[in-house]
């Protein structure tokens, strides 16, 4: 028998790791939602900014809350980056190719990232104390993390909600073509929201290089689990992917200690996959 | 497109003597990247049988790795022949389609969203391999247990590589075959309606879960015995390579830089792509790790987004208009 003390930690685990899930899967839902292009390797992006976090702060010793702005500003480069030289030119291809190549990108982005820094981990140190409340571990940077991921999302729902760029990108997503009678160009919301998703990435990829170690094929952990959690909570729904980061987070992190760690994403897995048949526009979605 | 069918009987009479010529050590190797192709090319048109339909498949890693697993482990544990843990291996490949496929196809799940589903299958499937390392040995992946004799029929072993290479180009051939059955039967022009309006198809009497369920399986069947065919030639099998994400992108990539819409397509588009992996292998070597991945996807990106039709596709296309074009009016 597991002692209920350590299936308490794991659910305090699985609550601080949803924080980070969620303001990745919100990154990814943003740009799925409004441009409709699943960019495969979006969590790549996040990888590479984990590195630069790693640069910034191990080698050229900045303060970390100004290498976390840097990332930020990286993210948010890289978005556009991306948007403008890969997707704009196939936004009227057919949606296997627009997917192929942001696959493409993936490839790319893993086996450079191996060129540049072999395959070795590399982890930022901070030192900060781990918490003990009632016999369960809580470690602090998770709960640094945790808070500022909280932080980042409610920043990203006044921009979507309070600002004039933000409602049009909401516009956008629920329809392009009445958004462009409207007098709004969809192409330049785009690039906003590209940007902002890419900031999105560059939050989440500061605030993970505190608490993993960083390597090339970081998104490959992450990356699948990020699509299923956008899929499950709705595609572009924002209040699904966040709940459904919740979800997936604690089978997996309740999962790990009752089973194994693969079993705990294997059984994430098989309860995304059952939810699809039963709900296919996500969890939040109106039966039809 | 005389010189094209000169260049085509050029490339039959080559593949059919090639493992005869005299090239010394680099026949051995010639044999070893065409078998690769034929059973690379051979998995990619069982994708393209979905693909073609809009029904764009991330799972055929999971299919992949259950052939190729289920026929390897058969074998190492309970020593049952390649010929009938094969039949058990596409059967139980079958069955996974039908679990997928069947709610997949009833409650419409499309587009996006089947691609999604199809790709937590082949990462189940991959993690599974990796959760499962008693069996299978974990990430470091299973051996092929040798057959007592050194090529034995009853093993599906062979330690002459050209007899791999004759089998596989048999399966590629009958991979063309029913690829050609299928572009030709009535069930293609359903599945088109399908892949057109599902709605619409479904009111003019097709039966939309039945065609789609049985594509599905056909393209899952034949996916497996690429599996078992790979697994039988390499003798080793891991789960990165035989399952999981990668595996799934690396053969949609092949079949749509080709052109997943003409029969030769998905093989031009392996032979393509392995060619260029190979040869980046080479040309790099152990110098600079990466750098080889590096440019293949490169290569990648710049295909889809300045041939967006294949390859194979887009040469048709300009042949095709080169030779409308002098053509006197």
């Amino acid at each position: 028998m597991i002692d209920p003390l350590f299936i308490l930690e794991a659910v305090v685990n699985g609550i601080l790791l949803g924080g980070v899930l969620a303001l990745l899967a919100l990154g990814l839902n943003l740009i799925f939602g409004v441009i409709d292009i699943i960019w495969i390797a979006y969590v790549d992006l996040v990888m590479l900014c984990m590195y630069a976090m790693y640069f910034m702060v191990t080698v050229y010793h900045w303060p970390i809350v100004l290498a976390g702005v840097g990332s930020l500003v990286l993210g948010a480069v890289l978005g556009l980056l991306v948007h403008i030289l890969i997707i704009s030119p196939i936004l009227s291809s057919p949606p296997i190719n627009q997917l192929l190549a942001t696959g493409g990108l993936l490839f790319f982005i893993q086996s450079f990232a191996t060129l540049l820094w072999s395959t070795d981990h590399r982890s930022v140190r901070v030192n900060l104390p781990v918490l003990e409340v009632g016999g369960i571990f809580i470690s602090f940077p998770r709960l640094i993390s945790f808070a500022l991921a909280l932080l980042a999302m409610i920043g990203l729902y006044l921009f979507l909600t309070r600002t004039f760029v933000g409602t049009a990108i909401r516009a956008v997503s629920q329809d392009r073509d009445a958004t462009a009678l409207m007098g709004a160009n969809p192409l330049r919301l785009y690039l906003v929201t590209s940007a902002v998703g890419g900031a999105m990435a560059g939050i989440a990829g500061a605030l993970l290089i505190i608490q993993y170690a960083v390597h090339p094929y970081f998104g490959s952990a992450f990356g699948p689990l990020t699509f299923m959690i956008c899929v499950l909570g709705g595609l572009g729904s924002m209040f699904g992917a966040f709940v459904a980061a919740f979800i997936m987070s604690q089978v997996i992190s309740v999962g790990g200690v009752l089973i194994s760690t693969e079993m705990g994403y294997v059984v994430a897995f098989v309860i995304f996959i059952v939810l699809m048949f039963v709900r296919p526009g996500g969890i939040f979605a109106k039966r039809t | 497109m005389s010189w094209g069918r000169l260049l085509g009987g050029l490339v039959i009479a080559f593949l059919a003597v090639e493992p005869f010529l005299p090239l010394g050590r680099m026949r051995e190797y010639l044999v070893h990247v065409i078998v690769q192709i034929f059973i690379w090319s051979f998995i990619g048109g069982a994708w393209s049988l979905m693909g073609r339909f809009g029904l764009v498949s991330l799972g055929h890693g999971a299919f992949l790795g259950v052939g190729a697993y289920a026929t390897c482990l058969l074998w190492n544990f309970f020593g049952m022949t390649p010929w009938i843990g094969g039949l058990v291996a596409v059967l139980l490949t079958v069955a996974l389609a039908v679990v997928i496929g069947y709610p997949c196809s009833r409650f419409q799940v499309v587009g996006h969203y089947f691609g999604l589903v199809t790709l937590a299958v082949s990462e189940v499937i991959r993690l599974l391999i990796i959760a499962e390392r008693d069996w299978t040995g974990g990430s470091l992946g299973v051996s092929l247990k040798p057959a007592p004799s050194d090529s034995s029929i009853w093993a599906l072993q062979f330690a002459d590589k050209r007899v791999f290479y004759y089998i596989a180009m048999a399966l590629w051939l009958a991979g063309l075959w029913v690829w050609v059955r299928v572009d030709r039967s009535m069930a293609s022009r359903a599945m088109e309606a399908i892949g057109e309006d599902e709605t619409a198809a479904a009111s003019v009497g097709i039966h939309v879960t039945r065609f789609k369920l049985g594509i599905t399986m056909l393209s899952a069947a034949l996916t497996a015995m690429g599996g078992v065919m790979l697994v039988q030639y390499l003798a080793y099998a891991n789960p990165d390579t035989m399952s999981g994400i990668g595996v799934s992108l690396r053969i949609v990539f092949a079949v749509v830089l080709g052109g997943m819409y003409s029969l030769l397509g998905s093989s031009v588009g392996t032979a393509l792509t392995i060619a260029l992996s190979e040869f980046l292998r080479i040309y790099f070597g152990i110098k600079l790790i990466g750098i080889a991945e590096t440019i293949y996807g490169l290569v990648l990106i710049l295909c889809i987004i300045f041939l967006p039709s294949g390859i194979y596709g887009s040469i048709r296309e300009a042949l095709r208009r080169r030779s409308s074009g002098t053509a006197p009016a």
